[in-house]
């Protein structure tokens, strides 16, 4: 049985301006000590699908279709106070923005105490502190620093303490949702290394979310390219790599700085995502594809296996329908 | 900087804001059309008996002579010591010492204010909370109403309901007063009656008190909560959507952890600041609710003399009002301190 499996998953935000459809008809499955990368710009629904796995998609979102489960137990339908055992314990979120993540009137000590209490209510107080000074020591600050207030940290610091709290009771599934964005270049590296070291350490598995597929690529078994909702591309890092299939997948490829071809003119994909209230008709992404066919523009294209576990949502890859 | 200098530097600093604003009122009083000693006599003297009035009140005198005096009076520390509150002058009416006047009338007041912002704050985060976890449902919009409408009813009429209802039909309750006229009030330690009848352990005297004060502080309570309930659910609803609400919940923390732990006391500093400006106004004396009620406090106090000029009066009412602003604002950011460690004074 796999870790995580999610199937036909569809998330909505129902605003006052009418429906947006995040996430549509995801499908994936993750195994224990797997690493995956969910890849989309802005408004992909990367966010959106990672804090499914958790049921926690912010108001007005809601699950509409398709299950989320973990070893087997569907979470979409579980009662809110059996949810509480899976966040934190069995499945760990870390957030984009270390800054404002950590309640700022609370000291870390607090925060690791409520964490470890709230999961194992037989650890005494002091005995939480004792561990939470063992997970600092491990994320390389020093443990007497517990006794500090968030706003005493810096911002790598604070996410440092987010990936201890995140990994402190040892669960299944970490998902990272950017968790570098917020940070300087040096210290990005730092933190995913960081994660990376945790990770093989206690073989938990892995979803990192990011905008940036070169970082994905470096770190990830498994990818998954998102746009608007849809799945566009999911194949292993080394296959994805080597033989990228969907023109989305191309340009973001060919967008990603060389160090070796200096004066290299960066490809850019024309245009920006579409208006989520206002999809295309068709393919979500054939205002901007250079391989634009007639049946782009009135048909949406099934996500397509063309073999070595490799998926494609574009007609370019079905075969004889193409043409019809 | 320590926090016992902050606190001296803030008492200090109330200095020159007291002056101000003592001279302000000590001006205005002044050029407003009306005369104290012709509203005491009600025209019925002859001009030689209101001139030696005027001399004895010492309004004769140039402008700036009085001022001096009044100001030489305030800082009086012998008289200070020897009566128990500062020489604000006598009462241009009753020839009474202001300062004893105010600092009897005073205990009514804080009485009021006290139960009023318990119900007022209890209601109101209360409700506020409830408000914001059920953002746009029919429960909420149910709050929101109440909210509307207790901030928009007039006090006295929501008294007078009250006044009809439990006083005159049900007859629970009395309509005015601080006590049945029949009981002796409770020997004067705080002079709060709820409190000095439970220090005198007399439990009668107090259920007597608290049921003169149900009326007067429900009504103002249920009039406040309204502003509160507002504060609370909009300061809740951004507080709810921060990240670190959201990565409590991703830890598993339970819900009422939080929404206390987590959002309330986030989202409790700005009420923080609306409660202890409510309460310094409430200080300065309720004055229709003291009205509606003959509650016997400061607001009444003030009232009456303003109708008789009495400037002296009036003046030390603003002393004390201005007093009690900046100390309960010092108190709020004391408060404040402690309560986000961001802070530090």
């Amino acid at each position: 049985m796999p870790l995580l499996k999610i199937g036909s998953l569809t998330v909505d935000y129902r605003t006052s301006r009418g429906t947006i459809r995040a996430v549509e008809d995801v499908s994936f499955s993750l195994e224990k000590g797997e690493t995956l990368g969910l890849v989309g710009e802005s408004g992909s629904g990367k966010s959106t699908l990672g804090l499914s796995v958790i049921r926690l998609v912010p108001y007005p979102g809601v699950i509409v279709k398709g299950h989320v489960k973990i070893d087997g137990k569907d979470i979409v339908r579980l009662p809110e106070h059996e949810l509480r055992f899976i966040r934190g314990r069995k499945v760990a979120y870390i957030f984009q923005d270390p800054m404002t993540s950590l309640n700022p009137i609370k000291k870390i000590s607090a925060h690791f105490a409520e964490l470890i209490r709230t999961h194992e209510p037989n650890v005494k107080e002091a005995k939480a502190l004792e561990r939470a000074k063992t997970v600092l020591k491990d994320l390389g600050i020093r443990p007497e620093r517990i006794n500090d207030y968030p706003h005493q940290f810096s911002g790598g610091m604070r996410q440092r303490i987010m990936i201890g709290l995140a990994t402190a009771l040892n669960p299944d599934l970490v998902i990272a949702d950017e968790p570098t964005t917020a940070l300087d270049v040096i210290v990005q590296a730092k933190i995913l290394d960081l994660l990376e070291s945790l990770r093989n350490a206690y073989g938990m598995a892995l979803i990192l979310i990011s905008h940036d597929l070169s970082i994905i690529l470096e770190r990830c078994d498994r990818v998954i390219i998102l746009y608007a909702g849809h799945m566009f591309e999911h194949a292993s890092s080394t296959e994805l790599h080597r033989n990228p299939r969907h023109p989305y997948t191309q340009g973001l490829l060919q967008s990603i700085p060389n160090i070796e071809l200096a004066d290299q003119k960066l490809a850019a994909i024309p245009g920006s995502p579409p208006n989520m209230l206002n999809l295309p008709r068709g393919c979500r992404f054939w205002p901007r594809c250079s391989y634009v066919m007639k049946i782009c523009r009135t048909k949406e294209p099934p996500l397509i296996d063309i073999g070595h576990n490799h998926f494609v949502r574009c007609f370019k890859y079905s075969r004889g329908r193409a043409k019809s | 900087m320590g926090l016992r200098s902050y606190i001296i530097t803030r008492i200090l600093l109330t200095i020159p804001t007291l002056l101000l604003l003592l001279s302000m009122v000590f001006l205005v009083m002044r050029v407003l059309p009306g005369d104290p000693v012709a509203l005491h006599f009600e025209k019925k003297a002859t001009p030689e008996q209101m001139e030696t009035m005027r001399r004895l009140l010492g309004l004769d005198k140039p402008l700036w002579t009085q001022y001096i005096d009044y100001l030489w009076g305030l800082v009086d520390f012998g008289y200070f010591l020897e009566h128990g509150y500062p020489n604000l002058g006598k009462s241009m009416q009753t020839y009474e010492e202001v300062g004893g006047q105010i600092f009897s009338a005073f205990p009514a007041t804080l009485e009021l204010a006290i139960y009023s912002m318990i119900i007022a704050s209890v209601i109101g985060i209360l409700l506020g909370v409830v408000s914001s976890k059920s953002y746009n449902s029919i429960l909420d919009h149910l709050i929101r109403g109440f909210g509307t409408v207790t901030y928009a009813i007039p006090i006295f009429l929501l008294g007078m309901i009250f006044q009809l209802i439990f006083g005159v039909y049900l007859r629970w309750l009395p309509t005015g007063l601080r006590l049945n006229p029949a009981v002796d009030p409770p020997a004067s330690i705080t002079g709060l009656y709820t409190i000095d009848s439970l220090l005198e352990g007399n439990l009668f005297k107090f259920f007597e008190s608290l049921k003169a004060l149900l009326l007067p502080s429900l009504t103002l309570g249920i009039i406040l909560s309204g502003m509160f309930i507002r504060m609370a659910r909009t300061n809740m609803l951004e507080t709810l959507r921060l990240d670190f609400v959201t990565a409590a919940k991703a830890r598993g923390l339970k819900e009422s952890t939080v929404t206390y732990g987590y959002a309330l006391r986030n989202a409790f500093l700005p009420i923080l600041t609306m409660m202890g400006l409510q309460f310094a106004i409430l200080l300065g004396g309720a004055i229709l609710t003291e009205t509606t009620f003959s509650w016997p406090g400061l607001g009444r106090y003030i009232v009456d003399r303003i109708n008789f000029r009495d400037y002296t009066a009036i003046q030390g009412a603003v002393v004390m009002f201005g007093l009690f602003v900046t100390l309960v604002s010092l108190v709020v950011d004391i408060l404040y301190a402690y309560f986000d460690p961001r802070i530090r004074l």
